[in-house]
């Protein structure tokens, strides 16, 4: 007997999406394409926040700041998603990067394809060390999505 | 009776455990009771042994090894004295072979038997289920370990604390080792990385000892419903259950309370390789969110359910939506239902999936 949540809105989306984000921001613009990407794709967005720990903590520390930040940011995107009609199933890794981390995730689900936001103008996602290892990397079919400079500077 | 066992425990060596041993020995001396040194480790620290100063010191054995004359603890002269207090420092210690007991843990287990009251030191690092854990922060594989349940076992566990920043003031200070050691050890052991960590483990291990302590002699429900709340998340290895893991989260932060997260395993069923995998993947999330993870064996879930929120003080359980079929429902009655049936006095909290509500609205 199983006690899980039943997932209405997954169920049928056998496609997935994931779009790892980091160091507490995710761009309204890339948040709005992912959800365009999954919806054209029929697919469950599966939205993952990488959680970083310091080389001074062990990695299975507890993170309470981080996870402060984490989780209200999850549950807005999973409510972005939900109100666009796209199923979502959100996720939290940890590492002590974030490819350490994406590939913590990798080794325990399959993702059909990886949207990942490029470094625009501040220091609060990938790298462009990060993205070019993703892109060598990753098990899945990879789009980088940079959003639109002009947006970033007038929200920045 | 068996004695009455006080362990000090700290994150490394020059915190001040022993020093804080012969301070509780004296005080304990000028309060009248009879207090002997088993054994006083004082690693020429000069405040250390003008502390030992007026103690009566029971003569060491000297033991042959490899050339060499060590000295260890005379156990049986410890018990012949008959004090009503022994210092043992070093817990962790392996005597020379050829000694009756191989580590020193083991003699003062046989002081404790013969009704003798023990204060004894110890090191975070050489716990037995921390060594690869130390091994991976410091690179150091330490040889000399002891049992967890050492710990379970003992009547009181201390933590005698210092900042890393403090520890090495006193490492510079030569108050610890002596000046030309000093400076190599703080280039390797004692970095300041290597002693916050050091430090974050023993904070967690004294805390969880104090958890555990709380656990095995439960308080009275009503007392303890006035502690704290405390939520038990119910998961299954399958990602979904992240979602439960961060709503208990969530809910936690809010009530102030501690977390649980508990998979009953069928019994005599071992984890398949994708549970394996599932699970250790669950572990990190419930680690980065400061959840407790249990696992348990049962065949009856509802009944180790309400086996274990007895245990652990639980005040608010988290489920999923279960996913019966209908003829089981009808045939055994709703898991909800024999939860809401068979444990009384916990709150119980379905775990909604949030889209389900959009995909209504709209």
């Amino acid at each position: 007997m199983s006690f899980l949540t039943r997932s209405r809105s997954g169920a049928g989306s056998s496609r997935r999406v994931l779009v790892p984000f980091t160091r507490g921001h995710l761009d309204p613009t890339v948040l709005a394409a992912s959800i365009r990407i999954a919806r054209a794709e029929d697919a469950t967005l599966v939205p993952a926040y990488l959680i970083l720990i310091p080389p001074e903590y062990p990695l299975e520390a507890p993170m309470k700041e981080e996870c402060a930040q984490a989780i209200p940011l999850l549950e807005a995107v999973e409510h972005a998603a939900s109100k666009a009609g796209v199923p979502v199933d959100a996720r939290v890794e940890s590492g002590r990067t974030p490819i350490h981390a994406l590939e913590r995730l990798w080794d325990v689900e399959h993702f059909d394809r990886i949207v990942v936001p490029a470094p625009v103008g501040r220091d609060s996602g990938f790298s462009l060390k990060d993205l070019t290892w993703i892109l060598a990397h990753a098990p899945s079919e990879t789009v980088i999505l940079r959003p639109d400079p002009a947006l970033e500077s007038n929200a920045a | 009776m068996r004695g009455h066992y006080r362990i000090l425990v700290g994150m490394a060596a020059g915190v001040g455990k022993t020093y804080r041993m012969l301070q509780e020995g004296r005080r304990a001396q000028e309060e009248g009771r009879d207090v002997v040194i088993g054994y006083l480790e004082p690693h020429n620290r000069p405040e250390t042994t003008a502390l030992a100063e007026g103690l009566e010191v029971v003569p060491r054995l000297r033991a042959a090894h490899g050339g060499l004359e060590l000295q260890e603890m005379d156990v049986d002269a410890v018990i012949r004295r008959v004090p009503e207090l022994a210092l043992v420092d070093e817990l962790a210690h392996t005597n020379t072979s050829g000694m009756r007991n191989q580590k020193r843990y083991q003699d003062i287990d046989e002081i404790l038997d013969a009704g003798i009251d023990v204060i004894s030191t110890v090191n975070v690092q050489h716990l037995e289920s921390l060594n690869d854990t130390i091994f991976e922060l410091t690179e150091v594989r330490v040889r000399e370990t002891f049992p967890d349940r050492i710990l379970d076992e003992a009547d009181e566990v201390v933590l005698v604390d210092l900042s890393p920043e403090e520890l090495q003031e006193r490492l510079r200070a030569g108050k610890v080792y002596p000046k030309e050691r000093a400076e190599v050890a703080l280039q390797n052991f004692f970095r300041q990385d290597n002693l916050a960590a050091l430090r974050e483990l023993v904070l967690r291990e004294v805390a969880e000892d104090v958890g555990a302590r709380r656990h095995a002699h439960p308080l009275e429900p009503l007392a303890q419903q006035a502690v704290s709340e405390r939520i038990l998340a119910l998961i299954e290895p399958q990602p979904k259950s992240q979602r439960i893991l961060r709503r208990a989260w969530r809910s936690a932060q809010r009530l102030g309370s501690e977390i649980d997260a508990l998979w009953v395993r069928p019994s005599g069923r071992e984890p398949t390789r994708e549970e394996t995998t599932q699970l250790a993947a669950l572990r990190r999330v419930a680690g980065v969110l400061g959840v407790h993870f249990l696992e348990e064996d049962g065949d009856d879930l509802v009944e180790t359910v309400r086996r274990v929120a007895q245990e652990r003080g639980s005040t608010y359980i988290f489920v999923g939506t279960p996913d019966e079929r209908r003829r089981t429902e009808i045939l055994r009655g709703s898991l909800l239902s024999r939860m809401v049936r068979e444990i009384p006095g916990i709150d119980i909290r379905v775990v909604a999936d949030r889209a389900m509500r959009e995909a209504e609205s709209r």
